[in-house]
């Protein structure tokens, strides 16, 4: 493609003012953060260009903080759980999509995927409705409940992608070699669906802690990590802010690579995530 | 190949989840928005359309509302600005370094919200990062006060989130151009600009759709940016239902607004799914 289209001067240009283009969107997308890291080892607070007497004080102060690790354990156990709510139906949702009709079917699968291109506020104050009607107390419970609802869409997506690609025969062979179907699953299937579902489960984890629109409305005495961020934003800023969001931007940075890795060797193919982007409307 | 039980067992649990979780939600959220608040506070369920009257009555909601959909307009249209050539430069000249680039975009998408938001606070603010270097290059004497608290920083943030929303179904849609459509267009004797104008760009615009409704529906909805960098001119329509789920106690006002914007998202995207079958060429 490239030898094809570099035949000529004008596509040298253009190529090369598509290079730019990107080269500044980059800039644009990365500045930020890298800004952002910077200042989180300056002595003399979150503004003031030259960044001076770099330090690690920030950290130490961030180390110490009880109430930010107290939220942090909060938002492990919150993504676990979540992570734990969407598979055990977001699996099943997927293999359903896949191999079930039933009424409403696409009814369905708008509904699961819904959530994903919701503003979070839509899904949060539905939610918060919906436990004020059954009298159910906020706490770190509901917010589980919400990210585990919302993030289903994130497992039945990689999960029906992985099906598509799935030999059924291996699965006939299974069944007519004697297995029940529940051994063929456990034996047959998930194995067969290994980096799909590992790869929804570090995606939905990580936007589980991440997560701050729905929870807002969720929340009841104890903080989320957002959550206990969010407040402090609200009382004035400090590096130690930027200390810990460095520490989340490393967290998810790796865990994105980790998971785009795994997703394209089951996929083989370089467009991860745009399918997920793709399913919620087609 | 399948037996019934095993496809009831797959179907019925996620179906109900979701019927619990989010079926009823959403239509509790329609309940509302037709009841009201007595002047005990407490929730009224007679049927009326008050809060609806009062939302086309009262010119601050409507007015809110159309703020909101100006700024996710800018916002649209500035990711797609930013996004389609460097989704076109990915697909089309990036090379062996496709893979690394495709990764520098995926990163930014799941990176956390809030940090991303933060980070443009530190670097906005009249304090903050631009304004001191503005300074220290002496390129202004005073600090620029429109940076931060006002719709033009909500609108860079934003753009900044969602641009990443946009590149992706943007590439997908790119890549899954036959190269030979291309190729049998520069054979024919088409100028490049004529073979992207007439080939590449109609089949893109799927892509172009789908990115376009990420980014105008999931910033129409917003309430962090506004509230962490709007200022009081920079107040979004979700902002409003945060008051009035919070403070101002009127849940049922809340729920029509809120539902409002439901109806419009929903509407967008059914809309924006019936342009990408029609353009769609498979």
């Amino acid at each position: 493609m490239e030898l094809l289209l570099s035949g000529n001067s004008a596509n040298v240009s253009r190529s090369r003012w598509l290079r730019l283009h990107a080269s500044a969107v980059f800039a644009f997308l990365y500045l930020p953060i890298a800004v952002l890291i910077l200042y989180s080892f300056n002595g003399q607070g979150v503004g003031g260009f030259p960044p001076r007497n770099l330090t690690l004080d920030w950290y130490q102060t961030l180390f110490s903080d009880g109430a930010i690790w107290d939220s942090v354990l909060n938002s492990l156990e919150v993504g676990f759980a979540a992570m734990a709510i969407s598979l055990t139906f977001g699996i099943p949702a997927a293999l359903a999509l896949d191999r079930a009709n039933f009424p409403g079917k696409a009814l369905f699968r708008r509904l699961v995927l819904l959530p994903l291109i919701l503003p979070g506020i839509i899904t949060g104050l539905s939610l918060l409705m919906l436990f004020d009607l059954a009298g159910t107390k906020l706490s770190l419970l509901t917010i589980v409940l919400g990210h585990g609802t919302a993030l289903i869409a994130v497992a039945t997506t990689e999960v029906f992608a992985g099906l598509q690609k799935l030999d059924r025969a291996q699965e006939e062979a299974s069944l007519d070699l004697g297995a029940n179907y529940w051994q063929t699953f456990w034996r047959v299937t998930v194995p067969n669906l290994k980096l799909p579902i590992i790869g929804a489960a570090l995606l939905i984890f990580t936007l589980s802690m991440d997560e701050i629109a729905v929870s807002f409305f969720l929340i009841g005495r104890d903080n989320t990590l957002p959550l206990e961020i969010w407040g402090r934003l609200r009382r004035g800023i400090t590096p130690e802010i930027n200390a810990i969001s460095t520490i989340i931007f490393i967290f998810s940075l790796v865990t994105i690579v980790f998971w785009y890795r795994l997703r394209v060797k089951a996929e083989g193919s370089v467009e991860a995530g745009a399918e997920l982007i793709a399913a919620t409307d087609s | 190949m399948f037996s019934r039980a095993y496809r009831t067992i797959v179907t019925v649990p996620p179906l109900a989840w979701v019927a619990v979780f989010l079926l009823v939600p959403y239509a509790l959220m329609f309940c509302y928005s037709f009841w009201s608040v007595s002047s005990a506070q407490t929730i009224v369920r007679s049927w009326n359309v008050a809060n609806y009257q009062e939302l086309f009555q009262k010119p601050v909601y409507w007015e809110t509302l159309l703020r909101s959909i100006w700024i996710a307009a800018r916002v649209m249209i500035f990711s797609l600005l930013l996004g389609y050539p460097l989704a076109y430069f990915l697909s089309f000249y990036s090379g062996k370094r496709k893979d690394l680039l495709y990764q520098m975009v995926i990163i930014p998408l799941w990176v956390s919200y809030l940090v991303r938001a933060y980070a443009w606070k530190t670097i906005l603010g009249s304090d903050g990062v631009l304004n001191t270097l503005l300074q220290y290059v002496h390129l202004t004497s005073h600090p620029l006060d429109f940076l931060l608290y006002s719709p033009f920083a909500v609108v860079l943030t934003l753009t900044h989130i969602y641009t990443p929303f946009t590149i992706l179904p943007i590439y997908a849609s790119l890549e899954h151009i036959p190269r030979n459509l291309v190729e049998a267009s520069h054979d024919l004797g088409a100028t490049p600009a004529q073979t992207f104008w007439k080939v590449i760009f109609p089949l893109s615009i799927p892509g172009v759709v789908a990115g376009a409704t990420f980014a105008f529906v999931l910033s129409l909805g917003d309430f962090l940016a506004p509230l962490l960098l709007g200022g009081p001119s920079g107040i979004m329509i979700s902002n409003i239902v945060v008051s009035l789920f919070g403070a101002a106690y009127n849940w049922p006002l809340g729920a029509a607004i809120s539902l409002c914007m439901l109806v419009v998202v929903v509407s967008l995207l059914f809309f924006s799914e019936r342009l990408e079958k029609k353009w769609s060429f498979s």
